[in-house]
């Protein structure tokens, strides 16, 4: 029993010196930076469950070929907040366990400012060929921090058979939209006119923000500051409060996510739905409560005049700081994020790729007939807040959005403290 | 003697959580570091904050702090109720029942087997806008959006996971109250109503009170119910968990320490409460069982105690 | 009551005075017994339908919906039409390692119990039988324990395991879900033995038991509804512990069961894999009901056997 206590003494006292200096890694003694490294061999890749199934014939791939330099797949739980979590866990605890890492494109900003990640060099990443707004995702304060790996923007789904059968062409602005609805809609019972995500989550943020882009404002700009006390930034939020109170949008929208939205309009109650360009594939496969199929087309999402403007969704791989190995991580970034590894990933489980040139690809557009409205939703895409406590900021946000479409709240008031408490959370 | 077979179980919780509760209780002293207007990047260390932790849970975040106290309350004080009142009736009802005994008290545990998460998205799913519930009521409720109507669909999931947890126990309490008593107590000519206020209860007070103290001991912590089954941020039903999980997500883990000590505070206040109230003889002195006219009759009666295991063992 | 016999004769001598059964026994009462009553026993089966009903109704509810095929999960009709294994087939896929899991969870959880059981039977033991100082203060400091958030002790024990070396081992799994179970576990135990009557312990010391021999074969089965509850109750803690395994591990082979679950995905990561999570909801749940059902008998009937010796 004393052999037990001593060594658990000595452990707690570690433990706690380590606490103490906050520093001082438990794994690794002195790690390279990412700019300048050199070291070789085993590391990890940590992303979220793979969707696509494509991750693990990559990996193999790889290892064929590199078998000094073993690339061993660390899978966290599917849900986004609890792999940030364990990542920010193995970056508070300093350990070498994980190498590369799969971030949602709205965290580089806090893990390049905490150091989590390191900048990775300019030279050796092609970010010339990405879709230009997709490097906003993986910028800090001017450096790279990540390398754009999948991407993704807003499409508006509609009933194409619908609006054959009126005769009318897909809208382009909110106007033109509630136009549409007012011809269509007599003759459908039950249909309405829009949905979107409302729910009190990150898709309310993403909503919120393409609401005040597509008026022509701006959340934040690309150093952080808010802009919501503008005339931009109300009517934005208003043309959202008017579709909820003039029944454009179902009174049942403000539960919506994704999913739900995507099943109110296979079940025939939406005649427009914002959403991701995954729906396509899952809206064409037959389901019982699936009325949709080869009925709806895609279009840019509409604006106030003219298309609106989507946010950025999308990962990007970053290597962590207290990493080993990292030459050959940078190798594996590279590799990953390469040309054949997005054409995989986008054949396999339409993952939207990150490259210009695959946009422009006729064979996979007509493969993909989403690619082409697609690439015109990221060209105008503005990214989400790009802030260091990116979590706080996306709380305040969706607090005050939600209690404005709830009526709680008047659009005035809600924006005026969102501005006031996103302020405060700038550095 | 009592060191000895006491010990195992101190040491074992010491490393578990006394560690890391000195630990988060240090923490909770610190604030995160600010982030460098030149560089851009977080300072290095934690620097010592004193109590600001603690004072500013009540001042600056106090609407938000006093928000999710009452809701953590009133959640935990209607769904433990209806628990312990549920439970308890599961448990008068399948110490009755004569057959199929086994059959009934495994198919109570599913509802406490199943994960606390898959149980949250089963009844997410059933309270979704177009799910079995309103079908079932056949109109639209938004169980989802904020209102009293969430915390209806949280009570609900609660009680129906929880119940079962009550009424497990307290059936093993009534399994060890002799058939004597009962016989006793019908020659003296009490009806079932007397049977079950003088007799039943006070004997099987022990392991209910066990039950619903440890119930609330986790009720006031809930998280993950009203987490994944409403949503996060939620002022309806956000609870001090909650409070301190957001702040942990945010990487602020000295206010996140400060929140749960506070919780932790709270907890005892209200654990010491019960007990002094309710069930002086769990914490210790022999004396209070042996006092009850119940027990005295009971220990007279000591053979027939076997056969409570005796029904068990075949039922 | 009616199959109760064969086991019961072993005992028999020891209460010739007990009847073998509630059951009708005549001449006892003036009065009709409530069970003998028509109405009564009525009440009785509606009330036990009544309990599994309110259990299982939501249960049934998942397994229908694990048997949907994945697209008409969110379909309203009262039984999955077309059924489908799709889901099922997903789960057990071994690319998923969720059998693996299971067998994981079951080490853990069962671990876990028999510990806890060990540990904290001693426990009680001493704290509803011996006098000694700092009694209350023992009582308390136990309680305690389970009045701390998890979430504030995750990252400080993910630290302190780290320096052990503890990462990916098993007991990194079982020594905080016992800690979890203990108080409950301790708690619930010293409640049940304080009811035990002193007098028979103390009658088999007379007889020549130690200490020891007399817990051992009159207060532990006497208890053993006590015992056998506990046991389940830490066994489905230990079983569902989420928080502390996903921070301990990071391999596929030392993930347990609510991990895996955590892990499935939907055909992208917008799509929540519902058929498959209510699928393990159902694979997780019926494990656990067939122990409980084997142990039921095993367990109990072994405690009390061991009582007649």
């Amino acid at each position: 029993m004393s052999a037990i206590e001593r060594r658990l003494l000595r452990c707690t006292a570690v433990t706690a010196a380590l606490t103490l200096v906050g520093g001082c890694g438990l794994g690794a003694s002195s790690v390279e930076s990412g700019v300048s490294a050199k070291e070789r061999g085993p590391i990890t890749y940590v992303a979220g469950k793979d969707t696509s199934g494509v991750v693990p014939k990559l990996i193999k791939r790889w290892n064929d070929r590199n078998p000094g330099e073993k690339v061993t797949f660390i899978e966290l739980p599917e849900d986004a907040d609890a792999q940030r979590q364990q990542m920010i866990q193995n970056a508070q605890l300093k350990t070498d366990t994980y190498t590369v890492l799969s971030l949602d494109a709205v965290w580089t900003a806090e893990f390049a400012a905490n150091r989590w990640i390191d900048e990775i060099p300019e030279s050796s990443f092609p970010f010339d060929k990405t879709l230009g707004p997709i490097n906003g995702t993986v910028a800090y304060r001017g450096k790279w921090f990540a390398m754009p790996y999948t991407s993704d923007g807003a499409l508006l789904y509609y009933r194409k058979d619908l609006l054959e059968k009126a005769n009318v062409e897909p809208p382009k602005t909110q106007d033109e939209m509630r136009e549409v609805c007012g011809k269509v809609l007599k003759k459908q019972p039950g249909m309405s006119c829009y949905g979107g995500q409302f729910e009190k989550y990150e898709g309310l943020t993403v909503n919120f923000s393409e609401a005040v882009n597509s008026a022509g404002g701006q959340v934040t700009d690309a150093k952080g500051n808010p802009h919501l006390d503008t005339p931009e930034a109300k009517r934005g939020l208003d043309n959202l409060i008017k579709g909820f109170r003039d029944g454009t949008m179902p009174k049942n929208g403000i539960t919506m996510m994704e999913e739900t939205g995507r099943r109110a309009f296979e079940k025939g109650r939406l005649l427009f739905y914002r959403n991701w360009p995954y729906q396509y594939a899952v809206s064409n496969t037959k389901a019982k409560t699936n009325k949709v199929v080869n009925k709806f087309g895609v279009a840019p999402i509409p604006g106030e005049k003219g298309t609106g403007a989507s946010s950025l969704g999308g990962h990007n791989l970053a290597l962590a700081n207290t990493a080993r190995n990292k030459a050959t991580a940078l190798d594996f970034m590279r590799y990953m994020t390469s040309d054949e590894g997005a054409r995989m990933r986008l054949t396999k489980a339409s993952q939207a790729p990150v490259f210009t040139k695959l946009y422009d690809d006729p064979k996979l557009a007509g493969q993909f007939p989403w690619l082409p409205v697609l690439k015109k939703s990221i060209v105008g895409a503005e990214p989400r807040p790009r802030v260091v406590r990116y979590g706080d900021s996306t709380k305040v946000i969706q607090d005050e959005a939600y209690a404005a479409l709830t009526g709680k709240k008047s659009s005035e008031a809600a924006l005026k403290s969102m501005q006031k408490e996103l302020n405060a959370l700038k550095p | 003697m009592a060191a000895l077979l006491v010990s195992p179980t101190l040491l074992v919780l010491g490393l578990v959580i006394a560690y890391p509760v000195l630990s988060a209780l240090y923490t909770s002293l610190f604030t995160a570091p600010g982030i460098d207007p030149k560089t851009g990047f977080v300072e290095d260390g934690d620097s010592f904050a004193g109590l600001d932790n603690f004072t500013s849970i009540f001042s600056a975040a106090g609407d938000r702090f006093w928000n999710a106290f009452w809701n953590t309350s009133f959640l935990t004080l209607t769904s433990v109720a209806l628990e312990t009142i549920i439970g308890l009736g599961m448990a008068l009802i399948m110490h009755q029942a004569l057959r199929g005994r086994a059959w009934v008290r495994a198919s109570i545990l599913v509802p406490w087997a199943i994960p606390t998460a898959i149980s949250a998205l089963l009844w997410r799913w059933i309270f979704d806008t177009e799910g079995i519930a309103n079908t079932i009521i056949n109109t639209e409720v938004l169980w989802t959006t904020e209102g009293f109507q969430a915390q209806v669909a949280v009570i609900i999931a609660e009680v129906w996971k929880t119940a079962p947890f009550v009424g497990l126990l307290t059936l093993a309490g009534l399994q060890i109250i002799s058939e004597e008593v009962y016989e006793a107590a019908r020659v003296d000519g009490a009806g079932p109503v007397r049977r079950l206020w003088s007799i039943t209860l006070p004997l099987v007070k022990p392991a209910l009170l066990v039950a619903v103290l440890f119930r609330l001991l986790d009720a006031l912590r809930m998280f993950d119910l009203p987490y994944i089954l409403i949503g996060p941020g939620k002022e309806s039903v956000e609870t001090l968990s909650m409070l301190a999980q957001d702040e942990a997500a945010n990487v602020r883990f000295g206010p996140a320490s400060a929140y749960a000590v506070v919780l932790f505070l709270y907890v005892f206040l209200i654990a010491f409460a019960f007990i002094k109230l309710l069930g002086a003889d769990l914490l210790g002195d022999r004396q209070s069982g042996n006092g009850k006219p119940g027990a005295r009759k009971r220990l007279s009666l000591m053979p027939g105690n076997g056969r409570g295991q005796q029904k068990e063992a075949t039922a | 009551m009616t199959g109760t016999t064969p086991t019961a004769t072993s005992e028999a001598p020891a209460s010739p005075s007990a009847p073998a059964s509630p059951a009708p026994a005549p001449g006892t009462g003036a009065r009709p017994r409530p069970a003998g009553n028509p109405w009564a026993t009525g009440f009785k089966y509606a009330g036990v339908i009544a309990v599994a009903a309110w259990c299982l109704a939501p249960f049934y509810w998942m397994l229908v919906g694990s048997l949907r095929r994945s697209d008409d999960v969110f379909a309203t009709s009262l039984w999955p039409s077309p059924m489908s294994l799709s889901n099922y087939r997903g789960v057990l896929d071994p690319s998923q390692g969720f059998v693996r899991s299971l067998v994981n969870s079951l080490v853990v959880a069962g671990s876990t119990t028999v510990l806890a059981l060990i540990v904290g039977i001693a426990t009680a033991y001493a704290l509803a039988r011996l006098d000694f100082r700092f009694k209350r203060l023992v009582l308390t400091g136990i309680i305690a324990t389970s009045m701390f958030p998890v979430v504030a002790i995750a990252i400080p024990l993910l630290k302190l395991f780290v320096g052990f070396g503890w990462i990916n081992t098993y007991q990194a799994l079982v020594v905080p879900s016992m800690s979890f179970a203990l108080p409950l576990a301790v708690w619930n135990l010293t409640a049940f033995f304080r009811q035990m009557p002193l007098e028979l312990e103390e009658s088999a010391r007379v007889d020549g038991c130690s200490r020891g021999q007399a817990f051992r074969k009159v207060i532990l089965p006497l208890a053993a509804p006590g015992v056998f509850t506990t046991a389940i109750l830490t066994f489905v803690m230990a079983w569902n512990e989420f928080l502390i395994a996903v921070s301990m591990t990071n391999k596929q082979s030392m993930m347990t069961a609510p991990v895996a679950v955590s892990k499935f995905t939907g055909a992208t990561e917008f799509v929540q894999p519902h058929g498959s999570q209510m699928a393990a909801g159902v694979l997780v749940t019926i494990p656990l009901v067939i122990l409980v059902l084997f142990f039921q008998r095993r367990i109990v009937a072994g405690l009390t056997a061991g009582a007649v010796k």
